[in-house]
Parts: structure tokens; sequence; C-alpha cells
């Protein structure tokens, strides 16, 4: 049976991990690699590397670190954060990625979710979008989630679909940084409205959160980060109660 | 041990390389026909669309090659589904080694499917010391129905193969380079394979 996917996520500035509560504020959490490994080790299933630096030289240092992350780690990895080119997700690919996540470049450019798809199959192409609720209508949100778009998350996210996408990483802003659950109604939706797998992110803060992803969320997978980098939840802790409640996962 | 990974543009080959590496051994990217014929080990990676990757191929002029090999080939996830008669992707002839038809999951299950499933029915030398039902990485949207070369199965939403014997040859859906422990064993075991 396919197993749902525990994916802890580092997002680096810089060559290190940094994360942030509503991505404002940032704390240091360890040096990348180190924490791939530990992570591998630990019984994730994939991790996701979110670069959030805004540096001349970003590109060149976030190869580098997909090379040697590649290397030591025997689990798939996704790359995200500023990826706008077929030329971005060559050299990510080539370097070992086994997927690239893009966000604000397929808002600007729905096109390039075509390209990509058609260039290296959709197998390898996540879209991650994040929103959160204005008057009680889900709206996509670019730059952290600091500026509204007018795009609805759900007709958003059946284009993106259309268009190739592999998968959707669904961020939602309103529970992203407050540890009290995932946003379960709207995954819920997506994975009703969609055929692709959903990645739930944002508000993991117990393992009972987890399991609701799962279950009321329709979730695939489930990505979290401070829970983890912070020890507040062990993985293998969390996947034996997450096969308590009848959920399949990879123990 | 000369290790050969079929290097044609449309490959996830780092990965396989660092895999290698990693069990202690030397892997070279190669699309020179000499070089990979006198390879004690072939690996034939592919990731991405169908029928452009057997496009790469045929341009390389390594499509006639690869059926020839008389060594261990494996076949990694798009690279074992080219080794098959044809796939539906792309409506694409494959190099026929082995004797089934690729078709798209079409049974009420989310495509592509991605993440960690389980292998059973184990067959053949590349699973020596895999227990049935073990987890494995796949990333993939179309599957190989079972067939007489079947050596390993996966239910999603249908039995299909995830892994295939004939002769020399051995191809995998799963990328057990991608595959924690289990997929260096089963790496490991096909280094191991006598020729």
């Amino acid at each position: 049976m396919l197993t749902k996917r525990i994916i802890p996520c580092l997002d680096i500035k810089n060559g290190r991990t940094v994360k942030g509560v509503n991505f404002v504020d940032l704390r240091d959490a360890g040096d990348p690699v180190a924490l791939a490994d530990i992570y591998s080790k630990a019984g994730a299933d994939e991790l996701v590397f979110l670069d959030i630096s805004a540096t001349e030289e970003r590109r060149k240092t976030l190869s580098n670190l997909v090379l040697s992350v590649a290397e030591k780690v025997n689990i798939p990895f996704t790359v995200g954060g500023g990826i706008s080119s077929i030329e971005d997700v060559d050299v990510l690919l080539q370097n070992g990625a086994d997927k690239v996540s893009v966000n604000s470049s397929a808002v600007k450019n729905p096109q390039l979710i075509n390209d990509l798809a058609a260039k290296f199959g959709s197998q390898c192409i996540t879209v991650a979008i994040d929103a959160k609720q204005i008057g009680g209508e889900w709206i996509v949100h670019l730059v952290g989630g600091k500026v509204p778009t007018a795009l609805n998350l759900f007709e958003w996210a059946s284009e993106v679909e259309k268009r190739g996408a592999g998968e959707i990483l669904f961020t939602s802003m309103d529970h992203d940084g407050t540890k009290e659950g995932f946003a379960n109604t709207a995954l819920a939706r997506l994975s009703q409205d969609l055929n692709i797998p959903i990645i739930a992110s944002g508000g993991a803060g117990n393992i009972k959160h987890f399991v609701d992803t799962f279950k009321e969320g329709k979730a695939d997978a489930a990505l979290a980060a401070s829970v983890f980098h912070f020890k507040e939840i062990e993985i293998k802790d969390l996947k034996e109660q997450l096969q308590d409640h009848d959920i399949p996962v990879r123990l | 041990m000369r290790i050969i990974i079929i290097d044609y543009g449309a490959g996830n080959i780092q990965s396989i390389k660092f895999a290698i590496q990693r069990l202690g051994y030397e892997a070279i990217l190669s699309n020179d026909p000499k070089e990979i014929k006198a390879a004690d080990k072939v690996i034939f990676p592919g990731v991405g669309e169908a029928s452009s990757a057997m496009r790469k191929l045929k341009d390389s002029g390594l499509d006639t090659l690869i059926s020839q090999l008389k060594q261990p080939v494996l076949g990694i996830c798009l690279g074992m589904q080219l080794m098959c008669n044809h796939t539906e992707e792309g409506d694409t002839k494959g190099l026929g080694i082995f004797d089934v038809d690729v078709v798209r999951f079409n049974s009420g299950v989310k495509v592509p499917q991605i993440g960690w499933n389980q292998v059973e029915a184990l067959k053949t030398a590349l699973f020596d010391g895999i227990a049935e039902k073990e987890h494995i990485y796949l990333v993939h949207s179309y599957y190989a129905p079972i067939v007489k070369e079947t050596v390993a199965r996966t239910m999603y939403g249908v039995e299909y193969s995830t892994a295939l014997h004939k002769d020399n040859f051995y191809g995998t859906q799963f990328h057990p380079e991608k595959s924690s422990v289990v997929g260096e064993k089963i790496l490991m075991n096909f280094l191991s394979i006598k020729y």
C-alpha cells in the first residue's frame, strides 16, 4: 500500500538552515547536509529544501548544496525557492535533486509549468501554493505570504494540475507558525477536486495534527519544520502513532 | 568492477552514481558504445517523458546496443519502461527486451504515484535478503502489468510489476538509489550478480 509521507522542510539561507515563525524572525537550526542525514536515518520519507536567500551567489550556493545532499542522502528530496527557468531546474536535477518546486514564478508565468513538465516530466514538478483566507475566500499569496494575488486557491490549483504539475504543496498562511493544526477543510477540498498528490503544510504542532490532516484533510503527505528541527516531535514516534490510527506509514 | 551508468541526457544519474559510491564502488557515466560493451555492470537510468527520452537514446545510437548487451543490465524507472515493448506515454516503441506494454494508471488513484509503496512476490537474486512487503520509493504515472517476467509486484489501484527480469536484463520501476537501506541492498545485489 502507498504510505503517507512525512516531510521535514529545511529553509535555507546562504547555505544554512533557518525556520521562520510566519516567515519572519528567522532562527538558525543547523547545517543542512547534517540535518538531512539525521532526518533520512530517523525515518523521514522525503525532504524539502526551500532556499530563501536573496544574494547574487544564491544559484551557485544552492546547486552546490544540492550536490552535497545528493552525495550523502538515500531518500528523495525536493528543492524550491526562486526557481524561474528551465535552466534553473536543469542544474538542480542534474546535481541530484529529485523534484523541484516552483511558486511565484508559476503565478507570474503559468506557461513555465507546461514547459517544465514537458521537458522534465510531471513527476518532478511540484507547484507550491501559499494561500490565506480573505473575507472567507482562499486567496493565493506571493513573497512568503505577504503579497495577495487575484487568484483563488482552488481555481489556481486546478489550473496547475491541467498545466502538468505532478504534485501540489499547499501552505496555509493562516496556519503556518501557529502550531494549531493544518488547514484540513481546504486540503480535503483540494484532494477531492484534483487527481494529483497534495502535500499539507503549515500549522503542525503535535502528533494529532498529523493524524487529522491525513484523516480529515485527505493529504498524501505532511510537511513541517520547527516541530522536527527543535525535536518537539520525533519522526519514529509520529509514524508509530499514525500506524496506531490505521494510517499507512513506512516504519 | 567496471560499472557504467548510461548517460544519454535523460536521468537522475548523479543520484545513482552517489548511491553506488556509498556502496564503496565507483560508477562511470558514459555514452560510448565501446565503454558500455566492456563494462561488468550497466545501469540504464531514465527520468522524464518516454518519447523524448527514447529520441535521445536513438540520437546517441544506443537504442540497438542495449538489447545486445550480455552483462547484467539494470533499467531504473523510465529506463525499465523503455526496455519494454511499448509505452502508452507519447505512444513510444520500446527496446522490446521485456514482453509487456506499459500503460497509464487509470483506476481511481492519484497520478503520478509518488511515495513509498511495498514490493511483494519477490524473485531473483536482485531481492536476496529483502523481506516481502519492504518499502521502496516510486514516482511514476505509467506501469507495466503483471507478466511472466515479473519479479516483484506492487499494488496501486491495480497490481503491477515493480521489477522485471529476463536473462541478463533487470528492471525496477522503483528507485533503488532513493529507497534508503532497502534500495542500497538491492543495488548491492545487482552489483553482486555473477558475469
